[in-house]
């Protein structure tokens, strides 16, 4: 396994795997997983379909339970845990599932308020409504509230899954194939709001992705707030000194091995052949 | 050797601790009133026009059948003790208990499977909610209090089926018709009667629950889950109501 790449600043654990194992009718899913999520950065886990990336996610929030290994969430161990003591864990992660995970038989607001009016801490309904249309706005769907979730197009199904994801605030936030069937511009825009996301509440993150570009998004631009759009972290392209600054981390998994981590400097001038498959050759 | 005989085990064994979940949840919190009244309007209001309609003709029927029986023997102004005791014992509960299984069963197994495809209930999960207490409980517990209603509104308008034929064509009075019904009902009837449906209800929700929970592969998988849980569910039906008749009978 490549060395881990520089971490300046350290930080708190938010996720950790360790020698996490898990299968599915014998066929293996998950084999040894080991890695360190701290808070402020985001991993990026690229691979295959069916290479047990979603299975990972999961994983991490226990809705899955591997068969060998530990899972520690904020320092936790949650693997011995009953689904009743998790719930308070989970509570504290965002997640965006594939299709977005909507509850189709509410409204657009009601799924947003979701995860505030689960959690029971009584908060006033105003208190909760301002933070739904808050959470809608950053979006960009705020005229949505009171549709269902079929009604709407699929990318803007997906804006409302990371508008539920982040309403509570949550300091990690999982992304299941954020972009998978979307046309090019809309997954832009996805990405877009998921680095927009990032830079604004400082959250870190865990994307699964099988396109190369995402990452690479996440790796090389942030979020401007003054300007209010996307801008790339160095002005001349220069990345080869080995700096990191949005502390993005690569990982690549492969029939449920992870084969690669590092940064992306690293993942580019990886000569594996199924690696270098998911890196575009002209960057 | 006996491999065949692990999956259909492994699945039973499954059932019961989604039911064992289900139970325990009528217990503690946090209880899901909105659902459960919901689900009381799916299932019992919205099954009462397609259980009126059957218990009628039900009643129609069994008059209009008994009463050549009956005229051989001379006892046509008995039609209404056979109408009242079929209806009541058995076939009440179980027309009704069949036609919320096909309507019912498959609905919920439908709606369950569908949000399990489409990663609702691990969406339901990841936001810190038990989908069995969410989803399964106010099934069960909506349907453990409508299907005996619905039972009881089903065997009188058989009897109100049953009185129609009675009255204008085998020209029986309505006292002579109701009185003889009304007499033949014993407290051991009423008892299995609504014995029988209260049963039934969780067979029927857990059923359609644990049929749409266990759902996979797309939306082929939901509609299998469908098929699977109407007639898992009806066969259940057939199974209970021989047992519980056969305890009833020899009580009596």
């Amino acid at each position: 396994m490549p060395p881990t790449p520089a971490n300046p600043s350290g930080g708190d654990v938010l996720l950790r795997f360790e020698n996490v194992g898990l299968r599915f009718d014998e066929v293996p899913a998950l084999e040894a997983i080991s890695f360190d999520l701290r808070a402020g950065e985001t991993r990026v886990v690229l691979g295959a379909a069916g290479s047990g990336k979603t299975t990972l996610l999961k994983t991490a929030i226990g809705l899955l339970k591997p068969d060998s290994g530990n899972v520690f969430l904020f320092g936790e161990e949650i693997t011995c845990l009953k689904e009743n003591q998790m719930f308070e864990l989970r509570s504290q992660v965002g997640v965006l599932f594939q299709e977005g995970g909507l509850f189709d038989s509410i409204t657009v607001a009601d799924n947003v308020a979701y995860p505030l009016v689960n959690r029971r801490t009584h908060e006033a309904p105003a208190e909760v409504d301002a933070k739904v249309v808050d959470a809608l706005r950053f979006v960009e769907l705020e005229h949505t509230l009171e549709q269902l979730p079929s009604e709407l197009s699929g990318g803007m199904r997906r804006r409302v899954g990371i508008a539920r994801a982040v309403v509570s605030e949550p300091p990690l936030v999982l992304y299941d194939s954020p972009t998978a069937g979307l046309d090019p511009i809309t997954a832009n825009t996805i990405m877009a709001l998921i680095a927009k996301e990032r830079d604004f509440k400082n959250t870190a993150n865990l994307i699964v992705t099988q396109r190369y570009q995402d990452g690479q998004l996440m790796a090389n631009f942030r979020y401007n707030r003054n300007s209010g759009r996307l801008e790339p972290v160095s002005q001349n392209g220069a990345r080869g000194d080995g700096s990191n600054p949005t502390r993005t981390i690569f990982m690549v998994m492969k029939e449920g091995r992870m084969v690669f981590e590092g940064a992306q400097a690293q993942l580019e001038a990886s000569r594996d052949e199924y690696i270098s498959k998911f890196v575009p050759k002209h960057s | 050797m006996l491999d065949f005989l692990k999956s259909p085990i492994a699945a039973l064994q499954d059932f019961y601790i989604l039911t064992g979940r289900a139970l325990r949840n009528l217990f503690r919190g946090p209880h899901y009133v909105d659902d459960i009244a919901l689900q009381m309007d799916t299932i019992g209001v919205g099954s009462l026009p397609i259980v009126v309609l059957t218990g009628f003709f039900s009643g129609l029927v069994i008059t209009m059948q008994m009463s050549r029986a009956l005229s051989q023997y001379g006892a046509v102004g008995e039609v209404g003790q056979i109408v009242a005791l079929t209806l009541v014992r058995e076939l009440g509960p179980v027309l009704t208990a069949l036609l919320v299984a096909g309507r019912n069963a498959s609905g919920i197994a439908s709606e369950l499977g569908s949000m399990k495809v489409t990663e609702q209930i691990d969406a339901m999960r990841a936001l810190g909610t038990d989908p069995i207490q969410k989803l399964v409980t106010p099934r069960m517990i909506a349907t453990a209090v409508m299907l005996p209603m619905l039972t009881i509104v089903a065997d009188f308008v058989g009897m109100v089926g049953g009185f129609i034929i009675a009255y204008f064509t085998l020209g029986l009075t309505s006292s002579q018709y109701w009185t003889n019904a009304y007499q033949s009902l014993e407290y051991n009837d009423i008892v299995q009667g609504l014995l029988k449906p209260f049963v039934f209800a969780f067979i029927i929700s857990l059923v359609g629950c644990f049929y749409g929970l266990r759902t996979s592969g797309g939306t082929q998988g939901v509609g299998l889950a469908t098929t699977k849980a109407v007639v898992v569910a009806s066969v259940w039906v057939f199974v209970i109501t021989s047992l519980l008749t056969r305890i009833f009978v020899n009580l009596h």
